[in-house]
């Protein structure tokens, strides 16, 4: 009974959290490494961008909200992601349109691009802060919990309970269907694998007539679709704040080159490696140990690696252990 | 004289601009723009060492403002006698421990050929390093920080001068500078302006949450200063005639002698700040200047064209023979440096140690915006570029919310628009800075002063 007492514990603290916040990362690595496979640079508005959307998709929820639509039991939100969708693509191509194309033009180097991408992240956060405010912000309706820790210890007679927020269910289903849906595309459609053909070799992909600027298109509305879709989902389950989603940009970062930049699929595992051994670390096992170990085996201490203050310090470590000793990341193959 | 006019001309119209605040604001905030002018100026000159002589990219600057804010709190505050009885001995040992661990590491990278199990065994002897170091400092550490938490709770300083951090937060920079350049700088441009952000990152979570050493965010106050204190300063004889002097033709004015005693005692408070800001910007014009001619020197020598021939072309360097990667590192420390002097400086202002004031924005970012904007590869430019910035930044608020009320004047007060407008000034402030980064980057890509290189 202890032992499934353990497991009981670590699913609630450990897997299925870190499960939620990998996949949030994961949407948000996949759009990094989007952008740095095709237009070739590492976009340091990726953080704020993500903010834009989520804010889009609060003012779409707030309006719905106020026309008293609402999914039941569903948050509201899932019907304002389209239209946050819509408003994040539009604004992504306007930036494209009086920023990046002009570099793009002039085959700038990468770090021009970066320095760039810097000017963009500042506006967008004045844009973001100006018209919603820099305040943390909940937009979640509808029925909090699927399985609630007491109703779990009820139903199973066991010491600890299992809470399954809607919000990681949710998180989890949406990241799997939208990922196979985005693997399906580069895979197997034309457009897919031309964009594919354009990472990998851009003078060759022109040569056999694939156009740079459909490509370019293409890119920018599946980043919008991944950007809004992940900052919503993050901010459905945690919650909104600007300042938050800047911050978020660097283990979203650190997921994308630590599963090899450029490459989607290594980006979306990258996104697990770097949640699971955020909490993997920094959680407090004595619980744990408490159920496994017999009573005079306990530990007296919290046995935490690490104190959660470190949470962020474990991924940028293992971010620079893997650029020092494997630059390409470790899941390397094939660019895109 | 005629080349260097638009540098003339850039910065009397700064002067001017602050020389206005001063006239229409107040004098306190044109002095106190004016000091962060000159701090900015610190940090441009040290980043624009890495990134106009040689191109590389350092996004870690914050990492290095705040080792330089630790030196001064680490020299100044007076030791914790107290703690040190306390846990003193157990850090100290954790210290050897450190010590021990790197020399163990060293041996076998020396001693053993390149293979699986060395690298296995390095991971290993790090690991457990960190798990003994963990558990042998943690008693020590929380009796640290139980020494009376509320004012103490950590280990104190040396109690020397505070003037003395700067040089020490050069060192620090330096130091971390030394770490960092060893295992990054092989890696390409935007590889490595990732890796620093992250690094700068980690160490402000170290700075943040190692209470015992930092006090953490429970921040450090009343910092000793290089400069007289504004109320000693109000109750010193010669400072208020001073300021009778200066104000004779106001003071002659009021008839009443109570009226007039109180006139005088308004301005010697007002004075009093003042002299004690103009004090700290003597000290900083100095670091500037004297921070200037040796860049300036390092520019045209035979090692500033050898940086720049660096920077150009690596390869072509390399085979005439210079060592890249030597010279990287070199310049990569030397730039921290100079921008752990900054951090120090502005502890020393600021008077605390705010750890948790450390973000990524306002000492990374904004410092890139600065040198892009004033003109990298040049160190007039990028001191302009402090200057301009840092003047923008304060002064963007009052600017839009004069620009809102000019063209919203049609449109009642009560308009939910105008309100809101108004309401979320501050935040214009990054508008203007992305905007202008991204104006100069397309129009004036060398920036406002851009470099130019002499060939005789």
């Amino acid at each position: 009974m202890d032992f499934v007492n353990a497991i009981i514990l670590l699913l609630n603290y450990i897997f299925i959290p870190a499960l939620t916040y990998g996949s949030q990362l994961a949407l948000g690595a996949i759009f990094v490494t989007l952008i740095y496979g095709i237009l070739r640079f590492a976009n340091f508005a990726t953080g704020d961008m993500m903010s834009f959307g989520t804010m889009m998709t609060i003012l779409f929820t707030w309006y719905f909200q106020s026309l008293g639509v609402s999914l039941g039991v569903l948050p509201t939100a899932l019907l304002a992601i389209p239209f946050g969708i819509i408003f994040m693509i539009l604004y992504m191509l306007l930036i494209d349109k009086f920023v990046f194309k002009y570099y793009r033009h002039q085959k700038s180097p990468p770090v021009q691009f970066a320095m760039v991408s810097i000017g963009v992240m500042f506006v967008t956060q004045a844009v973001v802060r100006i018209i919603i405010g820099p305040g943390d912000r909940r937009f979640f309706d509808g029925e909090k919990f699927i399985i609630k820790a007491r109703e779990f210890k009820e139903m199973t007679g066991l010491n600890e309970g299992l809470a399954i927020k809607s919000t990681q269910v949710l998180t989890i289903f949406v990241t799997i269907v939208l990922v196979s849906l985005l693997f399906w595309f580069l895979n197997k459609t034309k457009t897919g694998k031309s964009m594919k053909a354009y990472s990998d070799n851009e003078d060759l992909a022109l040569l056999s007539g694939i156009d740079p600027k459909k490509i370019v298109l293409v890119t920018w509305v599946i980043a919008g679709i991944l950007a809004t879709i992940g900052g919503a989902l993050y901010g459905l389950d945690k919650s909104f704040k600007p300042f938050t989603y800047f911050n978020n940009m660097l283990p979203i970062f650190a997921a994308a080159i630590v599963g090899g930049i450029g490459n989607p699929f290594g980006a979306f595992l990258g996104g697990y490696v770097i949640a699971f051994s955020e909490i993997l670390l920094t959680y407090a096992y004595k619980k744990f140990f408490m159920y496994v170990l017999p009573e005079s085996m306990e530990p007296d201490s919290l046995v935490q690696l690490l104190s959660t203050d470190y949470k962020f310090a474990v991924s940028f470590s293992i971010l620079v252990i893997v650029l020092i000793y494997r630059p390409s990341g470790i899941f390397k193959g094939k660019v895109l | 004289m005629r080349k260097n006019l638009n540098v003339i001309a850039a910065y009397s119209i700064m002067m001017v601009l602050i020389l206005m605040v001063g006239i229409f604001q107040s004098w306190n905030i044109a002095l106190s723009i004016f000091n962060l002018c000159l701090i900015s100026a610190v940090m441009t000159m040290g980043a624009n060492i890495q990134w106009g002589y040689a191109g590389l990219i350092n996004f870690g600057i914050m990492g290095y403002t705040a080792l330089g804010g630790l030196a001064a709190v680490l020299i100044s505050v007076d030791p914790v006698q107290e703690a040190w009885r306390a846990g003193g001995f157990d850090v100290i040992m954790s210290l050897w421990l450190i010590v021990v661990m790197v020399l163990v590491i060293r041996f076998i990278l020396k001693r053993f050929e390149k293979s699986k199990i060395r690298t296995y065994s390095i991971a290993a002897i790090i690991i457990s390093g960190i798990l003994l170091i963990r558990f042998s400092a943690e008693p020590g550490i929380e009796a640290i920080e139980a020494v009376d938490p509320a004012k103490t709770g950590f280990l104190g300083g040396f109690g020397l001068p505070i003037i003395f951090s700067w040089i020490v937060g050069a060192l620090f920079a330096g130091g971390l500078a030394f770490i960092v350049g060893k295992v990054a700088l092989g890696l390409r441009a935007d590889y490595l302006a990732i890796a620093t952000l992250l690094i700068s990152e980690i160490v402000i979570a170290i700075i943040k949450h190692e209470d015992w050493l930092t006090r953490g965010v429970k921040n450090v106050i009343g910092l000793k200063r290089p400069a007289p204190y504004e109320v000693d300063l109000q109750t010193t004889d010669w400072f208020i005639k001073l300021v009778e002097k200066f104000n004779s033709g106001k003071l002659s004015l009021i008839e009443n002698l109570a009226d007039r005693q109180a006139a005088l005692n308004q301005l010697v408070i007002e004075g009093s700040s003042v002299f004690v800001k103009l004090c700290y910007s003597g000290l900083f014009l100095v670091v500037v200047i004297i921070l200037l001619i040796l860049t300036q020197k390092a520019l045209y020598s035979p090692w500033g064209r050898m940086m720049r021939a660096i920077r150009d072309n690596e390869e072509a360097a390399n085979a005439m023979g210079k060592n890249v990667v030597k010279q990287h590192l070199l310049i990569f420390i030397l730039g921290s440096a100079i921008v752990g002097i900054a951090g120090a400086m502005l502890v020393t202002q600021d008077g605390l140690f705010t750890p948790g004031s450390y973000r990524p924005m306002r000492y990374t970012f904004l410092i890139w915006v600065m040198v892009i904007v004033g003109g990298s590869g040049n160190n007039f430019g990028a001191i302009l570029g402090g200057f301009v910035v840092w003047f923008l930044w304060i002064e963007a608020a009052p600017i839009s919310l004069f620009l809102i009320n000019f063209f919203t004047a049609g449109i009642p007060e009560t308009n939910a628009l105008k309100a809101h407008l108004i309401e979320s000034v501050p935040y214009f402030r990054f508008l203007m800075m992305g905007l202008g980064l991204l104006l100069i980057m397309r129009y004036r890509p060398k920036g406002i002063l851009p470099e130019k290189i002499e060939i005789k």
